[in-house]
């Protein structure tokens, strides 16, 4: 299956993609998602999750289909929205600086 | 004729400011990397084109961009620093235990002759190496499982490791600064090492002569002689004539002997600069008034260089990284400030001109000579 993954803009300029970007995998979840793009974008590993851990980063937050998924444990199934691609996975920038 | 770069990392990315020798009229280029914090970028001194930066955000973590053609276009190279082994604990500010955290690097430091070779000094403290062109890094963990490791303690900053000075003389021998824990040195290429803290004395440790607990902001030296270092301490201007094993104050009359930046003039090893900053609660120049402090001994007789730097109302800081020289004759002297100016003398420090402005707050300068 073809998800989609909308980057933040600076993980999208190191990445040198404009807007969304898709992956093929097997079963959607955050985990096998994220492997899949650090895998197509090497340079975007360590800055979404922790290089070893692979925890996910403090300041970043994983959205979807109006629910904030970034709780959920990495192997959890994505809503069927977006893993028939549908809707895209949000990578979110925290807001933060007051 | 020859050209100077210059490499500017600041709070929201990095510039490259360049000229030619008589450095009057210069091109800027930037921002590369818009947004992000480059706490500082150098170029090898064995390829000038190739240039290393430390790229890092609180969002995204650390990525480190090379350039190999002078700065126009970037890459991303390896950005995984694993503490070698178990990384163990040091001194939380509080005095309890801490685990080792990496959370980003503080200088990269060249090779003097092998393009391939960088080293990068990170926060929480410790020595990384690449000989891979950056594309990866292993730890040098001799440092920090050097006994004194799970003791050591961050400065406001945090625990970083900001100054590593490699000896052109002797390619086994680096000397390395840690905030606060103090200044190090290895003779074996990184295997062991050693601090270099005696006649350092810090009143805000529990004993002010500690062998650890110093927070040492910069350390400067010229590359004729090696064994002769200069420091700008928290609050003391130091200076070494053995290596480190030993050092002696050297503020004399300079108005504060606060400060963060430190650097040697390229021709004369016994010029330094220094600029002077009012207290460690108050990070800026005292009265208001920007002066780079100039030694023609090597410390305690100072002179205030003042021209063409404001002289009222400025209440700016300039950081560790922030200083630096180029080698032609006349040599040149640069420094940056946390209200983004960008500042160059062309003769030796006797007067100044603003480069650039309104940058972003500036956290590094080096510069490169360029025939």
């Amino acid at each position: 299956m073809r998800v989609r993954i909308l980057l933040p803009a600076h993980l999208r300029v190191l990445a040198r993609v404009q807007g969304e970007v898709t992956v093929e995998v097997e079963s959607a979840t955050v985990r096998s998602v994220l492997d899949a793009v650090e895998a197509r974008y090497p340079m975007l590993e360590g800055t979404i999750r922790d290089h070893t851990t692979k925890e996910r980063r403090a300041f970043l937050r994983f959205f979807a289909c109006e629910q904030d998924l970034s709780h959920e444990p990495p192997d959890a199934p994505l809503p069927e929205a977006v893993a028939s691609g549908k809707e895209p996975l949000l990578v979110i920038g925290a807001v933060a600086g007051g | 004729m020859s050209e100077v770069r210059v490499l500017v990392g600041t709070r929201k990315g990095a510039f490259v400011l360049t000229s030619d020798g008589k450095r009057e009229s210069w091109t800027v280029d930037g921002p590369h990397f818009a947004g992000w914090e480059i706490y500082h970028m150098k170029g090898s001194p064995a390829d000038p084109n190739r240039i290393y930066a430390s790229q890092t955000s609180g969002w995204f973590g650390q990525v480190v961009q090379r350039s190999d053609d002078g700065g126009a276009t970037w890459n991303p190279v390896g950005n995984k620093f694993a503490y070698d082994g178990e990384a163990g604990t040091h001194q939380w500010y509080d005095g309890t235990p801490h685990p080792w955290e990496f959370k980003r690097a503080w200088h990269i430091e060249p090779s003097l002759t092998d393009p391939e070779t960088v080293y990068a000094g990170v926060e929480d403290a410790a020595l990384f190496r690449s000989a891979d062109a950056g594309n990866s890094w292993q730890e040098l963990p001799g440092l920090r499982r050097h006994g004194s490791g799970p003791h050591w303690q961050p400065g406001a900053g945090g625990m970083c490791l900001h100054t590593i000075l490699l000896d052109p003389k002797d390619p086994k021998r680096m000397y390395i600064a840690i905030s606060a824990a103090g200044a190090f040195r290895t003779d074996d290429g990184g295997e062991t090492w050693k601090p270099i803290n005696r006649g350092l004395r810090s009143e805000f440790i529990p004993d002010p002569t500690a062998e650890v607990g110093h927070c040492v902001h910069h350390i400067a030296m010229h590359p004729s002689r090696p064994g002769v270092l200069f420091m700008q301490k928290h609050w003391d201007v130091m200076r070494s004539d053995d290596a480190g094993d030993n050092w002696t104050e050297v503020s004399g009359n300079l108005p504060t002997d606060f400060g963060f930046a430190i650097d040697v003039h390229a021709h004369e090893p016994e010029t330094i600069y220094v600029v002077p900053i009012k207290s460690d609660g108050e990070h800026f120049p005292l009265e208001g008034k920007l002066r780079v402090y100039r030694s023609r001994s090597g410390g305690n007789e100072w002179e205030p260089l003042t021209k063409g730097l404001p002289q009222e109302n400025c209440y700016v800081n300039v950081l560790r990284d922030a200083m630096a020289v180029d080698s032609l004759d006349r040599c040149g002297i640069y420094f940056g400030t946390t209200g983004g100016q960008v500042y160059v003398s062309a003769d030796a420090g006797d007067s100044w001109a603003p480069i650039v402005r309104d940058l972003p707050a500036v956290l590094s300068v080096e510069v490169q000579t360029l025939p």
